[in-house]
């Protein structure tokens, strides 16, 4: 057992690792001060609501607290790994602020109340608006962070019982496009990768996607690979120099909003020299003449303009993934929140389904999702979808869902897509969404042109209704707040973005008088009198096993089967992946190993869309292209982004995230460790536009856009010329604007534009013109990391290098080995006994 | 040959389509998928203009290659009345006609290289068949486009 930082240590301890061998197991620890693992009341399982990882830990019990987690050696995702975020993100749970009472909005004021009246204002307002306009005036906006039951009911009650077609998450933000990406080239979503393809890779491509920081343990078993024997070869697309840049074997570094230029021009070349596997292209694909056609527009000289990456770099790019025999790719924000986010995410597809490398170990995509339950949103059709993949323009699969519900198929609004959130926030703009049901998110600071979102949500004119488990800067300007029992204290399942589905338990009683999700959904469900056809409760299920044996009937045959999974089969081991069906009792490692897909036009999910125009593709359209069921190949034009650098504006904005916090910080600006390692918001400019702008470490500078003005410090780091970037993360409720700018706006969506890509309909976070200016010098360097994407490029003081605070002391467990100290080759494999037992 | 006719009657519609996209584009700046996309489609009708006005003369036609530029002083007159309009419901009835307006158009568009595409045909004149079918894929999906937009916003517009 060792002892380590893992703030200024991440990722921990090496277990080196060679091709095709299992990842060593190696079990992280945090437990609160004063309390050792033998004084521990319980262990509760659970898994990671911090990131979209999934991975499995134990919660400590101790006195109905918790008071720490353990990593679980034996589960697939992890082997006993934590990341930063879980080892002290628990803390949150007890932290004094916690929401424990409704509130009510009294005379402009938020007022404590019961239970009893906060439902009956939320109830009566909901009657009067189905009654003066029916189920359109009616929205709800869920989150990537309650579990699959919990949505399924929302699903239900909101597309089955009201009937509206008013329905997004804030997977909206993060995950839509690989959804969308997903959906264009396979039919249907469903990661065809698994985390195991790590394992087994000789080349690694992320695209846009800063593991090291989204999904930590993810990268340990990478960085466990590459310090191992055979070592696969990492391909990086990122304008920042993050560190999976620095493990890079090739880093291309483009502007932002050209990546379709980029992978057209890396198409190109693999076609162009004949990398492809032909057999497969026949057997398995439609659509490769007309990619063909259109990345012959893209020669890798062309394309080195409009992106900015050499030529060359373009080719070494192309030719070590053309020439990989286990190829991984996966793809997160830096291509889903940049223009043209899904064609850019499905050229990406489009590389692996080329060359064949689908279904087979180490050959696998894993277009990523940014939230620990966002699988969950999209497949239980509670963003913008049908339950389990269904496909709204196809009616029996509306018929289908409707004998699942037992109600008549015209209640369940089919007429046009569900309504995406962008449109919904469009809909409260001009007053036809009058109520807004927002669980588990934050609008108020993560949405785009966050001027423009308050005043739409502050409006008198729209009742605002907010459950969650603080008051957040979207509570504070609610109508009703209902408070929100969490992770830990209420138990369900979850599904990560390798398909693993895990059992989260209950492990302590929620504060005060919050209650979980599930149980607020269904209370109003029932206070409501949502009914079936025959008269009995749409709803019938209250608790959360039974809600989700009645997700699994949903999901019969669909292609997210559950019916092989029960609580009792996730409890004790390792999560599972679907589908698990009586076909697949110990679920599905890998998906399409056969060249078969979920494309068949009776089956898929979607029939597509222009991934220019957005337009639906046309049913007999799809039909008479992809007749048989085969992978789609879509080719697609660049497009410049809409908003260019100017005169006014001569640079680019990028916006993202950190290691050390998830999200607008509800959870992680509430766990010491996290909130020391990463305080307050800071820009990152190159040395470059330093010198340019006079900046110096530490200065503070205002960010303008069309949109407003942050001021942050300026870290100078490893950041591509002409870009700045600034963390998305930084609100407003642990300052004295509580909800808003008092002052100086401190977070980036002031700065963000309000457009979206057509085909997904995720917004664009990354493309914004920009103008940098100095406030004032500076007396230190910039709050931000030092040992992430933000690293000091220069020269920098040691002392204020990022490490942890005494408590972030955290321990690690390397069977066979018992020290933290760095391995020396095949970590795992050795036989001292005594360390053996976890 | 009566060619020449049909290409003038294209290269107007096209430019008058171009047009309408622009006006749906400053008169929805509010809705920010329609502002942003009926530009870009916009753009993709100037480019035909462009092309039919450089192939027509080898049919006896001297059409002007330069699409109808924007009026950019009235352009920010809509825009910033869409603003002041945006939250009002009644301009969801006017999106509809809009939208409605640059389907029928895209339609007649449609229609015209539909000619266009048979008479290249009939004389074998490949370059001129190489553009049309070019421009008419772009133009069926700007057709499908504001079908799609149409169908996807009335009902929320005349329900509520």
């Amino acid at each position: 057992m060792g002892r380590i930082d893992r703030i200024a240590e991440p990722w921990g301890t090496r277990t080196p690792y060679g091709s095709g061998e299992t990842w060593p197991v190696r079990v992280d620890t945090h437990l609160a001060e004063g309390v050792d693992a033998e004084s521990v009341d319980c262990w509760v399982q659970t898994a990671s609501i911090l990131h979209s990882n999934g991975d499995a830990m134990d919660i400590a019990v101790k006195d109905n607290r918790i008071v720490g987690v353990r990593g679980r050696a034996s589960d697939r995702v992890n082997h006993g790994r934590l990341g930063p975020k879980d080892l002290y993100g628990w803390q949150a749970n007890s932290s004094p602020d916690r929401l424990t009472r409704p509130l009510i909005r009294e005379g402009g004021k938020l007022v404590e109340t019961d239970w009893e009246t906060a439902m009956d204002r939320v109830v009566a307002r909901s009657k009067a608006l189905l009654a003066e306009q029916g189920p359109s005036a009616l929205g709800f906006y869920t989150t990537g962070q309650l579990f699959a039951e919990e949505y399924y009911t929302l699903g239900t009650i909101a597309h089955g019982g009201i009937g509206t077609n008013h329905v997004d998450g804030n997977t909206r933000l993060c995950t839509a496009t690989a959804a969308e990406a997903l959906k264009e080239s396979f039919g249907c979503d469903g990661q065809p990768g698994s985390y195991t393809d790590v394992d087994h890779a000789d080349v690694i491509a992320l695209y846009g996607h800063n593991v090291a920081e989204t999904q930590t343990v993810l990268w340990t078993r990478m960085l466990d690979r590459l310090a191992g024997p055979n070592p696969p070869k990492i391909i990086c697309v990122d304008p920042r120099l993050t560190e999976v840049a620095r493990a890079a074997t090739v880093h291309l570094a483009p502007r932002p909003g050209t990546n379709v230029a980029l992978m057209n021009a890396i198409l190109h070349h693999i076609i162009a020299n004949g990398w492809v596997d032909q057999d497969y292209i026949q057997a398995h694909t439609v659509g490769f003449q007309d990619l063909e056609k259109e990345v012959a527009k893209y020669p890798p000289a062309l394309a080195a303009e409009i992106t900015g990456v050499p030529a060359g770099k373009i080719e070494e790019a192309a030719q070590i993934l053309g020439h990989a025999e286990r190829l991984l790719s996966t793809v997160l924000q830096g291509f889903y929140q940049s223009n043209q986010g899904t064609a850019a995410a499905v050229q990406v597809n489009n590389i692996n389904i080329i060359r064949g490398m689908l279904g087979k170990p180490g050959c696998g995509i894993l277009q990523m999702n940014g939230q620990p339950t966002a699988e969950n949103t999209r497949e239980c059709g509670a963003d913008g979808d049908l339950a389990a993949f269904r496909n709204w323009s196809n009616d029996a699969h509306i018929k289908d869902l409707a004998r699942v519900w037992n109600v008549d198929p015209m209640s369940i609004p089919h007429y046009s897509p569900p309504t995406h959130l962008m449109q919904m926030m469009r809909y409260a703009e001009d007053g036809s969404i009058r109520m807004l049901w927002v669980s588990g998110t934050n609008p108020a600071v993560s949405l785009p042109e966050l001027r423009r979102i308050r005043s739409i949500l502050a409006q008198d004119r729209l009742f605002l209704v907010v459950q969650d488990i603080f008051l957040t800067e979207t509570a504070q300007l609610a109508d009703v707040v209902l408070p929100a029992a969490t992770w830990g204290e209420k138990t369900g399942t979850f599904t990560n973005a390798d398909r693993t589905v895990h059992l989260s338990e209950k492990a302590v009683d929620p504060p005060g008088e919050a209650r979980p999700d599930l149980d607020i959904f269904i209370d109003y469900a029932h206070r409501m009198g949502l009914k079936d056809k025959d008269g009995e409760p749409l709803i019938k299920w209250d608790s959360p096993e039974s809600a989700f044996e009645a997700w699994k009937e949903c999901t019969r045959g669909r292609p997210c089967d559950y019916t092989g999974i029960t609580y009792g089969k996730l409890r004790g081991g390792s999560g599972i992946q679907w589908p698990c069906n009586e076909e697949n009792p110990d679920g599905t490692e890998r998906i399409y190993a056969d060249g078969k897909f979920w494309a068949h036009p009776e089956y898929c999910e979607t029939y597509g869309r222009d991934l220019i125009t957005g337009a639906p593709v046309d049913p007999t359209e799809y039909k008479a292209l992809n007749p048989e069921g085969r992978a789609i190949i879509k080719a697609a034009e660049y497009v410049p982004p809409h908003e260019l650098p100017s005169q006014e504006f001569p640079l680019q904005l990028i916006t993202g995230r950190t290691l050390f916090h998830f999200h607008t910080r509800t959870k992680t600006a509430r766990a010491p460790e996290l909130q020391a390692a990463a305080p307050d918001v800071w820009v990152e400019v190159s040395a470059h536009d330093a010198g340019t702008y006079g900046f110096a470490e530490g200065d503070l500078a205002e960010v303008t856009t069309p949109r407003g003005s942050v001021q942050a410090k300026v870290r100078i780091g490893g950041i591509r010329d002409g870009v700045v970037f600034l963390p998305f993360h930084y609100g407003y409720w642990d300052t004295p604007g509580r909800h808003e700018p008092d002052g100086a706006g401190r977070a980036a969506n002031e700065l963000t534009i309000t457009e979206w890509d057509a085909a997904s309909k995720q917004p664009i976070f990354k493309t914004a013109a920009a103008r940098i200016s100095k406030v004032r010098s500076g007396a230190g360097p910039a709050p931000a990391p030092t040992n992430t994407a933000s690293a000091p490029a220069g020269d920098f003081p040691a002392e204020a290098r990022t490490r942890g605070i005494p408590s972030a002391l955290a321990d690690e467990e390397i069977p066979g080995q018992g020290t933290h100290g760095p391995a020396d080759g095949h970590g795992g494999s050795g036989t001292d006994e005594r360390e053996a037992q976890l | 040959m009566k060619l020449g006719l049909v290409l003038e009657q294209l290269h107007r519609d096209e430019d008058d389509l171009a047009q309408h996209l622009l006006r749906v584009s400053e008169r929805h700046k509010v809705d920010h998928e329609i502002y942003h996309l009926a530009r870009d489609l916009a753009k993709w009708s100037q480019q035909h203009v462009r092309e039919i006005a450089a192939i027509a003369g080898r049919y006896g036609r001297e059409l002007d290659p330069e699409p109808k530029g924007e009026n950019t002083l009235l352009e920010k007159i809509r825009e910033k009345g869409s603003e002041l309009v945006g939250r009002d419901a009644e301009a969801g009835l006017l999106l509809l006609r809009d939208l409605r307006e640059a389907y029928i158009k895209a339609c007649g568009v449609s229609a015209d290289w539909e000619l266009v595409a048979q008479a290249a045909q009939g004389i074998k004149h490949m370059d001129l068949l190489e553009v049309a079918q070019r421009c008419h894929a772009q133009n069926l999906r700007q057709m499908k486009w504001a079908n799609g937009k149409l169908k996807e916003s009335a009902t929320q517009i005349l329900v509520s």
